[in-house]
């Protein structure tokens, strides 16, 4: 194998149709990132949901004095509140349960709004509502069954789930997601075709070349090899500008959402190359079968 | 070295036969003309032999192989022990003498210490000598033709296929191409040449193979182009 020749054969090939093989890395580069984006969004979404998942408790809120629902008369008493504990954790799919009280609720309330005094005014610590904070042992199925076990029994104001909060956070997270993978599938359509389209026109380019080979004997591998590896290097040399991309995306893009949620789920080092190897992957494969498959129509031996 | 037993070959969407019963044995060695008027067959069976089609019916033996068995994967070996020459010469513009006629070694994966020792000697063979830089623009038609048939000769073929290889050429420039054909049959080499010149056949009184519609009318040890009753 003379591997100075082919390489030769593929510096000559790149150059001749230079327009067409930077349209076509610049599709590869924007398909392959935009893909890897909507895989680090999977990664960041399913790190996320097992993170609260193992976290989310259902918060079971007892009456107050000036509760709004009739269910409510006046607050709850002691004996209503000792019941309820005791229902709570005698349920088997209770983890554990921890009581929050009206003076524990004002100071998270507190906590939180900090920086909104004028509101945390507005507010007494009577008008807090004491709660049970619930912790399941699997929140995804036992959710209805202790929901339901508490609603309505005497001194409960309401049952809050935070999964049915968290699965409208979900929804828009998965939905951002889909649309990120469907852009990314189109572009690798039409990466396809400009991989076919670039190795057709280089085929037709050479066809002088490609023809004399032919007829002294050369075989098909060293034919199509330079067409093949054409294919893979502006693949590859994509896959280089979307490796760029994609940490752009996650240094800039997913850790600031990072900060902006407070929660402690980064994406290690180890995801984000995780998903460059597969883009990889992808980029090579997508361009080297697609050369191959559009060798065996233009260049019949 | 060349066998053509009872070979038909029909194109797709045509009525009529490209080649109609060929029968014919071309042995080792032979220098053979191949005659007839456009659209006689000539070139279908120079195809034939390439393996660039496939006959539809009959069986084709060329160099001991019979092609019909021979997998696609070694097309390329029976190229390499064929060389061709074509009226439109089909060198590469852009490189020189030299290197074009090395292509033909570099792509079947020579050694390059084996081209550089064995180019220089073909294109002496066929008149070049000194003439290794000249592009293919610098040179005349006949100095073309020289190139592209060290070429087809530099990886010592057994058969080399001229299609009208003076067909673009003046006569007396033909005369000097016809004889470098004889110097590279005189090797050993089979030489099969379709042409139209009668006065390139009628010189060489060599084996001439007359070709009409397809079918083989005349095959003549020392012929001449014309009917010769």
């Amino acid at each position: 194998m003379r591997s100075n020749f082919v390489f030769q054969e593929i510096w000559v090939g790149l150059r001749r149709n230079l327009t067409m093989t930077v349209a076509l890395i610049v599709v590869v580069a924007i398909s392959l990132s935009l893909l890897g984006t909507g895989l680090l969004f999977v990664k960041q979404v399913d790190r996320t949901r097992t993170y609260w998942q193992s976290n989310a408790e259902i918060s079971v809120y007892l009456c107050t004095a000036n509760s709004a629902n009739p269910a409510c008369h006046g607050a709850v008493t002691p004996a209503q509140q000792a019941q309820l504990e005791q229902t709570l954790t005698s349920m088997p799919q209770v983890e554990h349960v921890t009581y929050v009280s009206q003076q524990q609720a004002y100071a998270l309330f507190k906590q939180d709004f900090a920086n909104d005094q004028a509101y945390v005014s507005t507010v007494k610590e009577s008008d807090m509502p004491p709660s049970f904070e619930v912790k399941l042992r699997d929140p995804e199925a036992d959710y209805n069954v202790v929901a339901s076990a508490v609603t309505g029994a005497p001194g409960v104001d309401s049952v809050i789930d935070e999964m049915t909060i968290l699965n409208k956070f979900y929804r828009l997270l998965d939905g951002a997601r889909n649309a990120v993978v469907v852009v990314a599938l189109i572009l690798i359509v039409a990466a396809v075709l400009l991989v076919a389209n670039t190795i057709r026109l280089s085929a037709f380019n050479r066809r002088r070349e490609t023809g004399i080979m032919r007829l002294v004997g050369a075989s098909n591998f060293y034919i199509q090899l330079p067409f093949l590896l054409e294919g893979v290097i502006a693949g590859l040399l994509g896959w280089a500008l979307a490796t760029g991309l994609l940490v752009g995306v996650k240094s800039l893009l997913l850790n600031n959402l990072q900060q902006y949620f407070s929660y402690n789920v980064s994406l290690s080092l180890g995801d984000l190359i995780e998903v460059i190897v597969l883009a990889m992957c992808v980029g090579v494969l997508l361009c080297g079968v697609t050369s191959f498959l559009t060798l065996r129509r233009y260049l019949r031996v | 070295m060349i066998n053509f037993d009872n070979v038909t070959k029909i194109y797709p969407n045509q009525n009529r036969a490209a080649l109609e019963n060929v029968d014919l044995t071309v042995n080792k060695g032979e220098f053979v003309f191949l005659v007839g008027p456009s659209g006689s067959g000539k070139s279908t069976f120079l195809r034939l032999i390439l393996k660039e089609e496939r006959p539809t019916e009959g069986r084709i033996h060329v160099a001991g192989k019979d092609l019909a068995r021979l997998s696609n994967w070694k097309v390329p070996h029976l190229r390499r022990r064929i060389g061709c020459v074509f009226q439109d010469f089909r060198l590469l513009p852009n490189k020189n003498v030299y290197e074009n006629v090395a292509f033909a070694l570099e792509v079947i994966g020579k050694p390059r210490r084996f081209i550089r020792r064995v180019v220089p000697e073909v294109i002496d063979l066929v008149g070049l000598e000194g003439k290794h830089d000249r592009m293919p623009d610098e040179l005349s038609g006949g100095e073309q033709q020289r190139v592209a048939m060290a070429r087809a000769f530099v990886n010592r073929p057994m058969i080399l296929l001229a299609d009208e290889p003076t067909g673009n050429i003046d006569p007396a420039t033909s005369i000097g191409i016809m004889k470098v054909l004889d110097r590279i049959n005189r090797t050993g080499t089979t030489v099969v040449m379709a042409t139209h010149d009668a006065a390139i056949v009628d010189s060489m009184r060599k084996r001439v193979i007359e070709l009409e519609y397809g079918k083989v009318v005349r095959d003549q040890v020392r012929g001449v182009y014309g009917q010769a009753y």
